[in-house]
């Protein structure tokens, strides 16, 4: 892996208020993004990794704002812009987002064309005919058929995964450094998905883009990923190379969350569950956040947070089972039983 | 094998009149037998939902017939006999978020198949039936009183299935019951269903498109494209030994949640124009015992050959 950081956030912390009550929905959390990387983010609804990533953009909602920490990118810190104006020169140009659901990210009464012509004039000052030509291209390059007739179409004339193609054609049309892609797969069939896959990565390499997936689909992580991020309750809980985390994990989220998959269940006994719901971020957390709901928790997981351990230098765990006075804990038996398999398979 | 308790005969769905007729579900002919999960793959648009649908009576059929234990089920039927599958024909929809009554309360929600039947003695007897409903999927009683946006989304869908339950019906259909909800509850949720499964001695009929999922708890499955079955056959035969040439561009494209697995993987790309019909007929056949595949001749010798057979 290469060295060159093009985003580094640090410490960030991001606070929505919710009728006159504070709600920390990040805490300290630090991500470094490397150059033509695949960073995927994964995690539980509400555990903050679209949130995370939307201050990248200045995209929180109005009643969310980053209280701590820094996010610098091209040495810049995104994290003290206060106006739009600055960030419309990140926002689209340089970091991208595509959103999981085609439906709300299209305009419904302009069409498709005009909406990719929008984003390049307003980013590049392209304007015209010339901005037509380069939007009937990018059409063209997300896989679109009949690319100069389906400009003057609208987005009801086009199938979810047709649409997915737009949103991904008007983010990428400005060769952005960065690409967000928020569940860009959730809503399309698996047919469709593993197509829309192939076009990020594909665009991915010929614009030498980072991309940035946010995620709950395991499988799709790891189709896509070079490096993972588990996020849970507002933090990067475990990181590393993907495969670093899918067959050598440490934290006892991840382990829940891998080995809760039906893949790997066997069939007519009950597959292992996640009991309880995340913490309340509504209150200050005391220690380990996943202590109440881990099925072996140890003291002092109620009384100190953890820090992050290293367990190789790209990959790091925030749980106190990597601490050299901890008692000998095994991993889950999926973990042995992947390695296993991929001896097999590699043999 | 076991006695059959749904048959779909030559089944024909569509929608719409004269020219702007639409066949959703055609030549769809699959028997159900007490006690299993049958599984029914298939992307949107494929006709899966509107075959569970038929089943229980929301759609009309147009063509064929559905039996329920021997007995017609599909179009005219008397009013005992549909009272009687409304009862033990249950459904439970997709997005738990759409399904539910927004102003009514679970209490509400779950009883209103009980007072739409009559199915109680008093009010006492009711209240304790859905008392008896809610604890069955893991809520508690005290939860009757309250609205479903107060619920999270595996909450509200284990609503949905109790206000199924509380019916005590024989066969369910269940409408891609996982696929709304967060990755941490959907192993919960499977388990609950596989639970009262074998407590009530339940069928049911599992719709979806995931086949991850599909794979764990289903002991048959069936692969409908465009509104025909392409192929049916059981769990573990079907994921080991694909026929038809979309069965194994839906498997090919099923992200396996191990990075190696994923990076060997090659993606197969169903083009529906290499099959050759205009001359040699395609038709629906058992090519082993338990195993059907939809084609012509010339591809089921094929499918025969690979088999072994």
């Amino acid at each position: 892996m290469n060295n060159n950081i093009v985003l580094s956030a640090k410490d960030v912390e991001i606070q929505f208020s919710l009728r006159g009550r504070e709600l920390k929905a990040i805490r300290k959390c630090s991500l470094d993004l490397y150059k033509g990387e695949t960073l995927a983010i994964v995690g539980e609804s509400g555990s903050g990794k679209s949130v995370f990533t939307k201050s990248f953009l200045g995209m929180l909602d109005a009643n969310g704002k980053v209280i701590g920490g820094s996010i610098m990118y091209d040495g810049e810190d995104l994290a003290t812009y206060k106006k739009e104006k600055q960030w419309m020169n990140i926002r689209g140009k340089k970091i991208a987002m595509v959103m999981q659901d085609p439906m709300t990210s299209l305009n419904p009464l302009m069409p498709v064309g005009k909406q990719i012509q929008e984003s390049i004039t307003r980013n590049q000052g392209i304007k015209g005919k010339e901005a037509k030509k380069m939007a009937i291209e990018m059409l063209e390059k997300v896989g679109i058929p009949d690319a100069e007739n389906r400009y003057n179409q609208y987005p009801h004339e086009f199938s979810g995964g047709m649409r997915q193609r737009v949103v991904i054609a008007i983010a990428v049309a400005c060769q952005p450094e960065i690409l967000i892609c928020d569940e860009p797969t959730t809503a399309l069939d698996v047919t469709i998905q593993a197509q829309i896959l192939k076009l990020i990565r594909n665009l991915q390499v010929e614009y030498n883009m980072t991309v940035v997936y946010i995620t709950h689909d395991l499988g799709v992580v790891a189709n896509v990923a070079d490096r993972v991020a588990v996020m849970y309750a507002g933090q990067i809980v475990e990181y590393g190379l993907v495969d670093e985390i899918f067959y050598d994990a440490w934290h006892p989220y991840t382990w829940a969350l891998m080995s809760s998959l039906p893949q790997y269940g066997v069939k007519g006994e009950p597959l292992p569950t996640i009991d309880g719901t995340p913490p309340n971020l509504f209150y200050e957390i005391k220690g380990d956040a996943f202590a109440a709901r881990n099925k072996m928790p140890l003291a002092i997981d109620f009384e100190e947070e953890p820090p992050y351990f290293e367990i190789s230098p790209t990959h790091k765990a925030k749980t106190w089972y990597l601490d050299p006075r901890a008692p000998k804990i095994e991993q889950p038996k999926i973990f042995r039983e992947m390695r296993e398999r991929r001896m097999r398979e590699e043999a | 094998m076991a006695e059959k308790l749904i048959e779909i005969k030559d089944l024909q769905v569509s929608f719409g009149h004269g020219r702007k007729k639409f066949i959703a579900v055609d030549h769809v002919n699959i028997d159900i037998y007490k006690g299993e999960t049958f599984s029914l793959i298939g992307e949107s648009g494929s006709g899966k939902t509107t075959i569970g649908r038929a089943i229980v009576r929301i759609n009309p059929v147009t063509g064929g017939e559905i039996l329920y234990k021997g007995r017609r089920i599909s179009g005219k039927i008397s009013k005992e006999l549909d009272r009687e599958v409304i009862k033990n024909c249950q459904m439970v929809f997709q997005d738990p978020m759409a399904s539910l009554n927004e102003r009514a309360k679970v209490d509400y929600i779950v009883s209103e198949g009980l007072i739409n039947h009559k199915l109680y003695k008093d009010e006492a007897d009711r209240k304790e039936k859905v008392d008896k409903a809610l604890r069955e999927v893991g809520l508690l009683p005290e939860f009757s009183t309250r609205f479903p946006h107060e619920f999270s989304g595996g909450q509200r869908q284990r609503i949905g299935i109790a206000r199924s339950l509380v019916m005590e019906p024989e066969f369910l259909v269940l409408d891609e019951p996982i696929s709304a909800l967060d990755v941490s509850i959907r192993a919960q949720v499977l388990n609950l269903l596989n639970e009262l499964k074998i407590k009530k001695g339940l069928t049911y009929m599992f719709v979806a498109h995931d086949l991850s999922v599909v794979r764990f708890i289903s002991d048959r499955v069936a692969i409908i494209h465009k509104g025909r079955i392409v192929e049916l056959a059981e769990t573990e035969e079907l994921f080991t030994n694909p026929l038809h040439p979309y069965t194994k561009a839906l498997l090919s494209a099923v992200p396996i949640p191990d990075p190696y697995l994923e990076r060997c993987k090659e993606l197969i790309v169903y083009d529906p124009s290499m099959h050759d019909y205009s001359t040699d007929l395609p038709v629906w056949e058992e090519v082993k015992p338990g195993h059907f595949v939809y084609g012509n001749q010339r591809e089921l010798e094929g499918y025969r050959k690979q088999l072994g057979q």
